[in-house]
């Protein structure tokens, strides 16, 4: 065997906290990390927001963002300890024999400059490659990558391809100066799940292709299944479990590990609908002001009491817009909005507030949802008072109510929302829309912020809470686990139409129309293998390509 | 407030000074603001800690009293200013639309002319009193808050929690008072210090022209512009009051900055 392409030993990693009100102290925020990558093998990290898994990756080209430092340990890099080189061989290997792809391309990619400029450049720099043959690798690796016209599309601007496309531009920017390890930190993480899976394959088929060694970095543990040889598993800095991919997915050891696998797997029976619709769009058309298109065309949905509709569909589906229609804050321009046997005005402004308070929200940012100058109590106290005219202990007694019914006990309700976790401030989100006493509650992509396990809880506290309030949930989402997980109907949409709408077992059973088709067979599964089944089977592509 | 620097603490002192002055003015000053206790230009003396002035009042009591007028204004036109700039200003942002452009267009428009200018023309046919002084510096100025107001409230407006709040019904009033306002404090507040200063400049200005504080009234600049001629027979008695405009200027600066740092800091201020 030879030696690792990657040795990591011990490695710390440290950062300055300056919380307000106290002096500026130091963090460790990994702790004490090991592991080994052979050439041409792929390492997958994983773990939640805050695990140090982007941390760690960067520490393989001997840097650290913002304030964080490499505190200890060792970073090996084809027999050479980085953390102990100089600055200007540390340079020589950035660019050159590790490369890393962000997140986001379109906030990475310099959107002055064409595409083939930047993605030559590491290369060119590095006195790889000439110019000339630097461009034709290029070339040569848009072609690998599935990429349209790879002859010309270098010449194109960032903004003139699209997101899916763009992360594949950078990936070969990635691969252009022949490295020996990429980075990948979360490279399909902001895509449609369509969008996604072709990314995932093209970035699969050019690590086999050229032979590099990689460390995948994401939270989904089912995309890093698809990619990896190896699994590192990661949280607060600290190795959870660490082994071959076949053991991670299907004989997890930890109980972290057990947890992450059999994630979304909650079992909802889907209720019949009864005679009487609570809200139903009907023929509804819009389109923004300004604008010369539709938005939405012609939309039929109705969804019953004390249930789940979800819309579902990919980014620009007009699934969001459908919730401005329906709560007015974007009059329709044909069509009209039945709730509760009377129709809607279309203006918010001109609904009485009846109308308001049984129609409540939640939004997908429960950060800027809520007023940061304003504490739990007040902001949950606030529709209390507004639409019951509660006041002082009684309001305070129902508050807690509240609160405990989304499961957060005492000492919630004099906190500010800066003070509470991801969850907690969607749950008091969730606990403000209650407090109304709301027939329906449009729930806006609320789970696409969170992490996996955090996001399991919401749900599984939006289901018990409606066996309760016997509230209806329409439910927008482009996760189609969370659908499988919630509803009871389902509309699909689709450039603003709805594809296909009924029953959950209904639109969810064969035989599917090829959108609905190519949305359900995109959902990563956690199985080895089902990438290349997938690719296999496909009857269209996806709308980002 | 464990770790204020070294700026700001200097900055908070002399402020502070300026304004305990300005409060306890009759307790301090050893003399009457009006009197004439001695000769023309004395220099300073164990009587008459920073001499007379030019018709032989003790410039030190002048100072003192004067300081006191001076601050009061800038502080009540301040206050004018900043209560109507950024009502006016969250409320067109709040309103949008036609509200919107014409209360912002017509400020662009009393922008336009230069505010000293403004200021002289209505003060020459208006009755020049103290509260008329204060109205309309007041008032010019509050086109200065309404721009940030605004600019800052614009953010504001499109977060989510403030549809939140339409679509709960709540009323306007509700929305600039309770939903934006406590969210743009900071910048408004450091930027209050500044303006601050712009007001005492402002009042001295026109006190020196002769259309701010009327005679036998003291102020800041009225006493530069009673004792300018004494500067060229080598009195330095004008240079006493112009002292104390810049060393108030610069304490309240040191404060406002201090102020602004925090606000704006990612690290903390809003949490």
């Amino acid at each position: 065997m030879s030696e690792p392409l990657l040795k990591v030993r011990d490695l710390k990693i440290g950062a300055t906290v300056y919380p307000p009100g106290e002096k500026p102290h130091d963090i460790e925020i990994v702790h004490g990390v090991s592991f080994d990558l052979m050439p041409g093998k792929v390492l997958g990290l994983i773990g939640e927001s805050g695990a140090g898994k982007s941390t760690i990756g960067l520490s393989s080209m001997a840097y650290g963002r913002g304030g964080v430092k490499i505190t200890g340990g060792e970073v090996w890099v084809n027999g050479r300890d980085i953390l102990q080189s100089k600055l200007s061989d540390i340079r020589k290997l950035r660019g050159g024999e590790v490369t890393y792809v962000s997140q986001s391309a379109a906030a990475s990619f310099n959107p002055a400059k064409p595409i083939m400029e930047q993605v030559v450049e590491a290369a060119v720099e590095q006195g790889k490659f000439s110019r000339k043959n630097a461009e034709a690798r290029a070339r040569a690796l848009f072609d690998k990558l599935g990429l349209p016209d790879p002859d010309n599309i270098g010449e194109r601007y960032p903004h003139q391809v699209s997101g899916g496309q763009l992360q594949r531009c950078m990936t070969a920017l990635a691969l252009c100066p022949e490295p020996d390890l990429v980075v990948f930190d979360e490279p399909t993480t902001a895509l449609d799940v369509t969008t996604q899976i072709d990314v995932l394959m093209a970035i699969k088929e050019a690590i086999r292709d050229t032979g590099v060694a990689a460390l995948y970095i994401t939270h989904d543990l089912a995309v890093v299944a698809q990619v990896s040889d190896d699994i590192m598993v990661l949280r607060q800095g600290e190795t959870v479990e660490y082994g071959p991919v076949n053991q991670i997915i299907n004989e997890p050891q930890e109980e972290y590990t057990q947890a992450l696998v059999s994630v979304r797997s909650i079992d909802h029976e889907e209720k019949a609908p009864t005679e009487e619709p609570v809200l139903s769009a009907r023929n509804v058309t819009a389109r923004y002001s300004g604008t010369k298109f539709d938005v939405l065309h012609n939309v039929n949905v109705d969804l019953y009491p004390g249930q789940t509709l979800a819309v579902v569909g990919e980014s620009g589906s007009g699934k969001s817009t459908l919730a401005r229609v329906i709560t007015g804050l974007l009059p329709p321009r044909e069509g009209d909005i039945q709730f509760a046997g009377r129709t809607l005005s279309p203006d918010f402004k001109n609904r009485t507030r009846e109308d308001l308070r049984e129609l409540q929200m939640i939004y997908q940012m429960a950060d800027v949802a809520m007023n940061p100058r304003q504490t739990v109590g007040t902001i949950i106290g606030r529709p209390l008072e507004f639409y019951f005219g509660l006041r002082g202990a009684e309001k305070r007694k129902r508050i807690q109510e509240l609160l405990d019914e989304i499961e957060l006990g005492d000492g919630f309700i004099d906190r500010y929302p800066a003070e509470l976790s991801g969850g907690q401030k969607q749950r008091v989100c969730i606990a403000r829309a209650l407090a109304a006493k709301p027939k329906v509650i449009i729930c806006d992509e609320v789970t696409s912020a969170l992490d996996p396990l955090v996001a399991d809880g919401i749900l599984k506290l939006l289901l018990n809470l409606q066996k309760i309030e016997d509230v209806a949930y329409l439910f927008i989402t482009h996760d189609l686990a969370t659908v499988k997980a919630i509803s009871d109907n389902i509309a699909v949409m689709y450039k603003g139409k709805v594809q296909r709408y009924g029953g959950k077992t209904e639109v969810l059973s064969p035989p599917f129309d090829d959108y609905t088709d190519l949305l359900l067979s995109s959902v990563p599964e956690m199985k080895l293998g089902w990438l290349e089944e997938v690719i296999a089977n496909r009857k269209m592509e996806s709308a980002g390509n | 407030m464990k770790n204020i620097p070294v700026s700001a603490l200097i900055g908070l002192f002399f402020t502070a000074l300026y304004f305990l002055g300005a409060i306890f003015a009759p307790l301090l000053a050893p003399y009457g603001m009006a009197e004439v206790v001695g000769d023309v230009w004395e220099p300073s003396s164990a009587d008459y800690l920073l001499g007379t002035d030019n018709i032989g009042r003790d410039l030190l009591s002048r100072m003192i009293y004067g300081g006191r007028t001076t601050i009061f204004i800038a502080t009540v036109a301040t206050i004018i200013s900043f209560t109507t700039g950024s009502i006016l200003g969250i409320f067109a942002a709040v309103a949008g639309g036609w509200v919107d452009q014409t209360l912002s267009r017509f400020v662009d428009l009393i922008m336009s002319i230069p505010t000293l200018i403004f200021a002289l023309v209505v003060l020459s046919v208006t009755p020049v009193t103290v509260p008329m002084l204060i109205l309309v510096m007041g008032l010019l100025d509050s086109t200065r808050v309404f721009r940030l107001a605004r600019a800052v409230a614009v953010d504001i407006e499109v977060m989510d929690f403030v549809e939140a709040a339409r679509l709960r019904g709540e009323r306007t009033v509700w929305i600039i008072f309770r939903e934006i306002l406590p969210n743009a404090l900071s910048p408004l507040v450091a930027e209050m210090g500044l303006r601050f200063i712009f007001m005492v400049l402002f009042v001295s200005t026109l006190s020196f022209l002769g259309l701010g504080v009327q005679p036998p009234e003291a102020d800041w600049g009225g006493i530069v512009k009673e004792n300018k001629d004494g500067i060229v027979y080598g009195i330095p008695a004008a240079l006493i009051p112009a002292f104390a405009i810049a060393t108030l200027a610069i304490s309240v600066n040191l404060v406002a900055d201090w102020v602004l740092n925090r606000t704006t800091s990612l690290k903390g201020g809003r949490g």
